[in-house]
């Protein structure tokens, strides 16, 4: 009895929620889950630019609250997020990735405050993903978001879902100091940064989707107009007159189409935009195809490649090193019990042969452990390529995630 | 001569099949009477009837003969196996919706053990041809807690299926056609967890026999699904409750792969029968997965907007 009272006590809240459950859909009313995750990295190379050092220590936490009542109808969930990192003061961050309010009703839904979303298919390049800002220092795989404000509507009818977005204020990306690697051998000077719309943050941003499934086919189109997420970099001069990046975030207007068809063990993917930014009108696209060989060699393991191409028809800028690219992937996932996988994928870029070549691995230890390895080599590089500030900074990480 | 003497020799079985056909449409095996049979059986259920009555327990009892049907003889053990088949199937017809909780434990052949924790949704199709919809969200282990997985079922097209990966929010429609892989790293392929629905497979009634303190018919199913991990199933299937009891798998050489075996049967709105433990066990490696279900919920209020991609993005 004891027991019980002093576990109450340590989760007053989740005893709380926890006798109101008549909802089966719900394991808990309640819940509180998380993982902290230490990371090493080990960068082979001296960095050229002074302070980068060749070891890196840090460590991750998140945590995810959430509620949920009214049959599963209602919830809220609260997701902070915060990294202390030993040499990179930017990489030392905080975040809230969600924390958002949500009502369920028939055919609609929707949810106020923080959120992320995701839209796309390919592998690579996100290109239509658009409503969350990237969180640069945690990946240079684009794929780790900046919690963002909005309102949303989403509702699914019999003729496809429509999703409804306002986004009232604007977050920069993050970028690492000069002390982080990989980083850019110019430093960014985020005190200059400047925007298109004399709103700057505060400006409304909209957008909308509609999606739908045609038997094989999922589809999406969607349109986004308000502050750009990639920021231009243009070089000038900070306090010092020392030269720098500024980015600068310009108002944009975009149209987007996205497409999968699922053709039994073939996936066939594509998807592009056209954007209007400072007077300017452009295209970029990817896309490629998706093969898994299932139990390869009478084994359980799958064994999936992947080739896709990108392309921006301005070239590469310093924004978009992916003008001209061509990706080819190897997925190995064992479909054992610690969910062991390899993922092989290297990145050329046809007009200059640099190449960029990653390799991740990762498997679970025990139920509440899961250690992930990634080792990225930037091979290739001329020094006039957008890469090139990357390419001495080769690195391999590891990370080990204890779940709570 | 002995067959598979229950059925045939009991006309009290009979007939009770024949009024349970009346009252119950969907149940497909509608057997031929002859009057005289009808009216002979009557009086059995009428006699049966006055005794069990002062009893109390006619509802139990009625419930027992109702389980019974008639089923094509042995000498087209073809049209048996389906009729069996068809039997099962027809029994849970108007489940609706329903939703549960499931726990596996993975034991691997030196007897570590890992485990896995789900809730499974799932809303029944009712048009010819359509396997059900369903829904696994994904509790432990923690770090795949939320994954989604929604599928709309086929008898013999690869199902519709859509991942959601919480981590980067994103919706994955995913090939479907490799049912034979291992679901979750458990004993469990795919194949053996998507709906059992009868023109997945053609059939062959072997013979009746014991099953444990029970009697059992015993089927050979052949996967008709071109990409499916195994030449044949051996079912056995209870002659009164049409449950099935136990399942051996024959992979693609033909040798004994793996056998499950179904416990703990549970009676859900006096029609639909759960099992609650149901015991993979791979002959091949040694290893096997136990799957514990709980807190089924029938007519759990579940429409097909529950089983929608944006519904697997709210799924917790």
């Amino acid at each position: 009895m004891k027991k019980f009272q002093a576990t109450c006590i340590a989760s007053a809240l989740a005893c709380g929620f926890g006798f109101a459950s008549t909802a089966p859909l719900t394991a808990a009313d309640f819940e509180v889950t998380g993982l902290v995750e230490p990371e090493l990295q080990v960068f082979p190379n001296r960095g050229n630019v002074a302070g980068q050092k060749r070891f890196n220590s840090s460590i991750a936490l998140e945590v995810t609250a959430e509620a949920f009542w009214d049959n599963g109808d209602q919830f809220v969930v609260f997701k902070p997020f915060a990294r202390l990192d030993q040499n990179d003061g930017n990489r030392t961050h905080a975040d809230i990735r969600e924390l958002k309010y949500a009502y369920v009703t028939g055919d609609w839904e929707f949810r106020v405050g923080i959120d992320k979303v995701f839209w796309g298919v390919t592998e690579v390049a996100h290109l239509v993903d658009i409503i969350n800002q990237t969180d640069s220092v945690e990946s240079l795989d684009g794929e780790e978001k900046l919690g963002q404000p909005m309102i949303s509507v989403s509702t699914v009818q019999d003729f496809g879902v429509f999703d409804f977005y306002l986004l009232p204020y604007f977050r920069e990306r993050t970028f690492p100091s000069m002390g982080g690697r990989p980083s850019f051998d110019i430093p960014i000077d985020e005190t200059q940064t400047m925007y298109g719309s004399n709103d700057k943050r505060q400006h409304l941003d909209f957008a909308t989707r509609y999606s739908n499934t045609f038997e094989d086919w999922d589809v999406g189109v969607a349109y986004f107009q308000g502050t750009g997420r990639d920021p231009v970099l243009n070089p000038g001069l900070d306090t010092g007159g020392n030269l720098v990046l500024i980015p600068l975030y310009a108002q944009i207007k975009q149209a987007s189409i996205d497409v999968q068809a699922t053709k039994e063990a073939w996936l066939y993917k594509f998807e592009g935009f056209w954007r209007r930014e400072l007077g300017e009108e452009y295209i970029q696209a990817t896309g490629g195809i998706e093969y898994t060989f299932y139990q390869i060699f009478d084994s359980t393991a799958d064994l999936g490649i992947v080739a896709e191409y990108i392309w921006d028809d301005r070239g590469a800028t310093n924004a978009n090193a992916f003008a001209n690219d061509a990706v080819a992937g190897l997925r190995w996932t064992a479909n054992d019990e610690a969910s062991t996988a390899l993922l092989l994928a290297s990145v050329v870029d046809l007009d200059t042969q640099a190449t960029s070549i990653s390799l991740e691995a990762e498997r679970r230890f025990g139920n509440d452990y899961f250690v992930s390895l990634e080792a990225r080599f930037f091979e290739n590089v001329q020094r006039t390529d957008p890469l090139f500030s990357f390419a001495d900074d080769d690195f391999v990480q590891l990370r080990v995630a204890r779940y709570f | 001569m002995t067959r598979f003497s229950i059925l045939d020799a009991n006309p009290i079985v009979r007939l009770t099949v024949n009024l349970r056909e009346e009252h119950q449409p969907m149940s497909r095996n509608v057997a031929n009477f002859t009057d005289l049979a009808s009216k002979t059986a009557l009086a059995w259920i009428i006699a049966a009837m006055l005794v069990i009555v002062p009893a109390g327990i006619s509802a139990a009892i009625a419930e027992e003969l109702a389980g019974l049907a008639t089923l094509p003889g042995a000498d087209d053990p073809a049209a048996r196996g389906l009729a069996i088949a068809r039997e099962t199937e027809g029994r849970d017809v108007g489940f609706g919706n329903t939703s549960a909780n499931m726990k596996m434990i993975l034991t691997n052949a030196y007897g570590e053990t890992s485990e896995r924790e789900l809730r499974n949704l799932v809303l029944e199709i009712t048009e010819e041809n359509e396997g059900d919809w369903s829904l696994i969200v994904f509790d432990k282990p923690r770090d795949v807690d939320g994954t989604a997985l929604l599928s709309y079922a086929h008898i013999l097209d690869p199902d519709d299926q859509w991942l959601y990966l919480p981590a980067v929010k994103r919706v994955k429609r995913i090939s479907s056609v490799n049912k034979s892989g291992p679901f979750m790293g458990s004993e469990f392929a795919f194949e053996d967890f998507s709906s059992t629905e009868v023109g997945k497979y053609s059939y062959n009634w072997l013979r009746d026999e014991a099953c444990g303190d029970r009697i059992c018919h015993v089927t050979e199913r052949t996967p008709l699904y071109e990409h499916s991990g195994y030449t044949r199933q051996l079912s056995w299937t209870d002659t009164t409750d049409y449950q099935p009891r136990k399942l051996e798998f024959y992979d693609r050489k033909d040798q004994l792969l793996k056998t499950l075996t179904f416990t703990e049967y549970q009676l859900y709105q006096d029609k639909h029968w759960r099992a609650h433990d149901l015991f993979m066990e791979n002959h091949q490696t040694g290893k096997n997965t136990r799957l514990v279900w709980s807190d089924f919920v029938f007519q759990a209020g579940l429409t097909e907007s529950d089983f929608t991609t944006n519904a697997l993005k709210r799924a917790r």
